[in-house]
């Protein structure tokens, strides 16, 4: 057993650059992970310290590899969505979205209003529920405590919301090809307008907390800079990029799901640190709370399902009275439907920065290939250059501003 | 959308479809290729480097990249056929790294997942999966289930 782990360590240093003893006398490598509260999932960093000063990170990901992908080419078009919930845990309508968005494209189906507008509000509670838990957890790590109860209360009620609508309050698989997977329940108005209400107001109450706080200052101003060009040229999207001054947002440049209806601003800072990054995801709260009122004062009516009776199912209804209705739901239950031969690339803009789904399609009723095109992994690649020449104390702080997830690194 | 004036002699073909864009590429003049749309045509953004199984059919696979520009708000994919990939053997294409830092981990995911190498990476090796896997878990000819257990004797 022991000659074993001494043999896996030893093809690991290799391979990975790593030295197998620090190249300089006075330095030292240090192993942070796989397992370390601070990165939110098992991420491993090998780091190589001199004295408290970081020479050198290399990340070492894949302990939440499950395959997705290739498992996605073994499912029909439809049951797909159920795996795309769990690449992002935290963002899992974003890439429900992403998926039907895409595949709509290759069927080219139109989607009504009020499934557009529905999906915009609800992958909007999962951007809040996604930056409260990222600010919860990046506060505490920080130190600052009190800040993940506040964050997890509000992060309570989006749950309660998410289960309201689908009946699940994590891997809602909310968002399906051709509309909704059920119409919005009795009520809804009531309970997205309770909470939409309060929301601005404990926004600047974590504003407050955390602002009023010099210990957080301290730790999170001038940390964690990155440069532009490295961040371009290392594929960063999202928070990160946008901390830098550009206000690169799929939402505006490239809107999709009747995003252009909707009156947001792209939140920008330009000092590129921890800070800016924490304040960039504020005010996208704020944005977001705004996009849901919009959404539940406009809601348009009609119906909440595409016209495209060879992709979604029919009413219980049809399907008693109307013989077509009752072959068609045969044939997408048995079957599946089938997907027009062709390729696509769609991006949205999740919490984390940009999203996107490569489908190719050779015309049956699975998909050829599935690529997710992740924003956890794009980021994460640029960590070395982050961390490098950074104290280690202050890695915790720059390691958190990232916000990324690991099953969305992994897939 | 379609982008006129990208002209280039490693273009081989170029598609219009579903509002976007496929540039069919000699895998030969790749990283050339790469450098113009970068430097002369604007798409400083490297999405994602991924490739496509056609097995049995040949050429074999398709290395597939990703472009974004800023600038012009437009996205631009370019496709790479290469052949080969029998039994265990890697089909090689040059690697991107020196355009985009970037590709780096793109190009590990792909030699990882089908096996394509990718000259003058800096450091081509699994990332995803195991440092001593057998074998490309997404190609087509790989089981779901993977080879490492048996489940035929059930």
């Amino acid at each position: 057993m022991k000659k074993l782990f001494e043999e896996h360590v030893a093809t690991i240093s290799a391979t990975q650059e790593i030295p197998a003893s620090p190249s300089a006398p006075r330095r030292m490598t240090l192993n942070m992970g796989p397992q370390h509260p601070s990165t939110h999932g098992v991420l491993r960093i090998v780091l190589e310290l001199e004295g408290e000063t970081i020479v050198s990170a290399a990340p070492d990901i894949g302990f939440l590899h499950t395959g997705i992908e290739k498992e996605c080419e073994q499912k029909t078009w439809q049951q797909v969505v159920t795996l795309t919930d769990r690449v992002d845990y935290l963002a899992n309508l974003s890439n429900n979205l992403v998926y039907a968005l895409t595949v709509e494209k290759l069927l080219q189906i139109e989607i009504p209003p009020r499934a557009q507008w529905m999906r915009v509000m609800m992958t909007e509670f999962s951007r809040l529920n996604s930056h409260l838990v990222w600010l919860g957890t990046h506060a505490l790590d920080i130190g600052a405590m009190s800040m993940f109860f506040y964050c997890f209360r509000e992060r309570e009620d989006i749950l309660r919301i998410f289960e309201m609508f689908s009946g699940q309050r994590m891997m809602t698989s909310y968002i399906r090809i051709g509309g909704l997977a059920l119409e919005a329940p009795r009520g809804w108005q009531h309970a997205v307008g309770k909470f939409i209400r309060a929301f601005p107001s404990k926004v600047d109450e974590y504003e407050d907390l955390l602002d009023s706080n010099p210990i957080w200052t301290r730790r999170t101003k001038g940390v964690g800079y990155i440069s532009l060009e490295d961040m371009l040229d290392q594929g960063v999207t999202g928070p990160m990029i946008r901390a830098a001054g550009v206000p690169m947002d799929c939402r505006k440049t490239e809107p999709y799901s009747s995003y252009e209806k909707f009156d947001f601003k792209v939140a920008t800072r330009t000092e590129n640190d921890v800070y800016a990054r924490y304040r960039v995801r504020l005010e996208e709260m704020r944005q977001s709370a705004a996009i849901i009122t919009q959404a539940l004062e406009g809601m348009p009516e009609g119906p909440w399902q595409a016209d495209a009776p060879h992709v979604v199912l029919p009413e219980r209804e049809k399907m008693k009275t109307q013989m077509e209705a009752l072959i068609y739901h045969f044939k997408i239950v048995t079957e599946g439907f089938r997907v027009p031969a062709g390729e696509v690339y769609q991006c949205i803009e999740s919490p984390r920065g940009e999203i996107g789904y490569y489908i190719v399609s050779d015309g049956t009723s699975k998909p050829y290939r599935v690529h997710m095109r992740t924003p956890s992994f794009g980021n994460l690649q640029a960590l070395p250059t982050l961390l490098q020449g950074i104290l280690l104390a202050d890695s915790i702080a720059a390691l958190g501003s990232m916000d990324f997830v690991l099953g969305d690194t992994d897939r | 959308m379609s982008l006129p004036g990208i002209n280039h002699p490693a273009i081989l073909e170029s598609k219009e479809a579903f509002g976007e864009t496929t540039l069919i590429a000699d895998p030969a003049q790749i990283v050339d290729l790469c450098r113009y749309l970068k430097q002369q045509e604007k798409f400083i953004r490297l999405s994602g480097v991924t490739a496509v199984d056609w097995y049995p059919s040949e050429p074999r696979f398709e290395v597939v990249y990703h472009l974004h520009s800023i600038e012009r708000n437009a996205r631009v994919r370019v496709k790479c056929r290469l052949s080969g990939g029998a039994a265990g053997t890697t089909p090689e294409i040059d690697s991107v790294t020196p355009v985009w830092t970037g590709a780096n981990w793109y190009e590990r995911e792909v030699y990882d997942m089908f096996g394509i190498g990718f000259r003058g990476h800096p450091n081509l090796v699994r990332i995803l999966m195991p440092l001593d896997w057998d074998g490309f878990p997404l190609r087509k000819d790989y089981p779901v289930h993977g080879y490492k257990y048996d489940y035929g004797n059930e």
